[in-house]
């Protein structure tokens, strides 16, 4: 560590301190959530206290056990929330490649032109990306039924991609930026087509960035809800609404439970995914975007 | 009490992306900066708003954006916490107006979009003025 960074004592204790205050905020209601999500209903959300949810009294006095995996059953098997999560699988993916695949070739087309056009499709950009999800859904919607193609994964996959590209735009432009020109023009003069050269040279200089964008693009298939909730039926439906049903539909016992366990089973894979991509996560930000 | 949740749950939520945006940032300040500016004698307030804010200013722009245009389009909290009685928000009006099982009032989540977006441009504009002044000195 150098000098300019060493700390004084009483600050190191104020920064530690406020660290480990943060950790327990973010991280308590994914470890109650999680745990509870083994419990039955009345005590997850007892009335009585909240020491129920801890220990399973009445978890205990039903199932034998102070755990139980009725909620996950009940929302994988008997609701096919398997079906969601496939779904959810096929939409996250398409989108990040998809996305990817015109991202990376449209951000390094603008960040080799001279036209002037390139500033004003970056701002259209910036400004597509303001726009709260839902005002385009609420554009979709009455022809997507006239067209007859509402409710299937592929009309939602497409809307997606649409919301995500001006951000993939973004980040990838100031990625393809931060590379020098002489770079491609080098393997120009090798002899390389157009192609070739941003293939073979500029996509494995700027593959950190790439791998930055494309999980934030997977991230907004994962969670988005705006969407899929409108652009879905019942059967396609994605994770996030098929919980939000589950949330809605309190008349019978233990149904809150599905959706408890659903979401403990939607966080982990996420939880998983960003754990092993951190280190890219951090190193996309601060070689490409962050330099603004 | 609605609002003091959903300003907690939205600080909860948002707050680690500026963390690590921030985070990414910081390993970008350049080390010898501050070096020569301790030697200059300054002190650990003086390096932290004369050396490290500057650096990180077009980062906090950034962030400050992202985040305004993510917290525009508030609509999940609402609906999760059915908060609706106390705070909606315009994504939350035009989602019930699509979402209406009797009637679809398309119109009407139309007309609610239009104005959305006219608000949106208008509260980004100082900011896209700005960039686009940063692109006409960049050529």
């Amino acid at each position: 560590m150098s000098v300019a960074t060493r700390q004084a004592p009483m600050l190191k204790l104020g920064v530690t301190s406020f660290v480990l205050l943060w950790i327990f905020v973010a991280a308590f209601p994914f470890v109650w959530t999680t745990w509870g999500s083994f419990k039955v209903e009345g005590d997850f959300f007892s009335r009585e206290t909240w020491w129920n949810a801890l220990f399973g009294v009445r978890t205990l006095a039903s199932t034998g056990s102070a755990f139980t995996g009725g909620g996950y059953y009940g929302a994988w098997i008997e609701s096919e929330f398997w079906r969601a999560v496939v779904n959810t699988a096929i939409v996250a993916c398409c989108v990040t490649l998809i996305s990817l695949t015109f991202g990376t070739l449209g951000g390094y087309a603008l960040s080799r032109t001279n036209h002037r056009y390139k500033y004003w499709i970056l701002i259209a950009a910036l400004v597509a990306r303001a726009m709260p999800h839902i005002t385009l859904v609420s554009g979709y919607l009455l022809p997507f039924f006239q067209l007859n193609i509402w409710g299937y994964l592929p009309t939602s996959i497409i809307v997606l991609v649409a919301l995500n590209q001006p951000f993939t735009l973004w980040m990838l432009y100031s990625f393809f930026i931060g590379i020098p020109k002489e770079l491609d023009e080098s393997a120009l003069v090798d002899g390389c087509s157009r192609f070739k050269a941003f293939f073979l040279t500029i996509l494995p200089v700027a593959w950190p960035g790439i791998v930055t964008t494309g999980l934030f693009s997977f991230l907004l298939g994962y969670n988005d809800f705006a969407v899929t909730s409108m652009l879905l039926t019942q059967e396609n439906q994605t994770m996030v609404p098929k919980i939000s049903s589950f949330l809605f539909k309190i008349q019978s016992e233990g149904h809150v439970m599905y959706a408890v366990a659903a979401v403990v089973s939607a966080t982990v894979p996420i939880f998983l995914l960003v754990m092993f991509f951190q280190r890219q996560l951090v190193a996309g930000l601060t070689a490409g975007a962050v330099k603004g | 009490m609605t609002w003091i949740t959903l300003f907690c749950y939205g600080i909860w939520t948002n707050a680690p992306f500026s963390f690590i945006v921030f985070y990414a940032g910081l390993q970008t300040v350049s080390q010898d900066a501050l070096e020569s500016a301790m030697i200059d004698g300054a002190s650990r307030l003086q390096r932290i708003w004369l050396v490290v804010m500057p650096a990180l200013k077009p980062l906090a722009v950034f962030v400050a954006l992202v985040q305004l245009m993510d917290n525009f389009r508030v609509l999940e909290p609402i609906l999760g916490f059915n908060a609706a009685a106390n705070a909606t928000s315009l994504s939350y009006t035009i989602y019930t107006a699509l979402n209406n099982q009797s009637a679809h009032m398309f119109s009407s989540a139309a007309a609610t979009s239009v104005l959305t977006m006219i608000c949106v441009t208008l509260l980004m504009l100082p900011i896209l003025i700005r960039t686009a002044k940063d692109f006409g000195a960049q050529t």
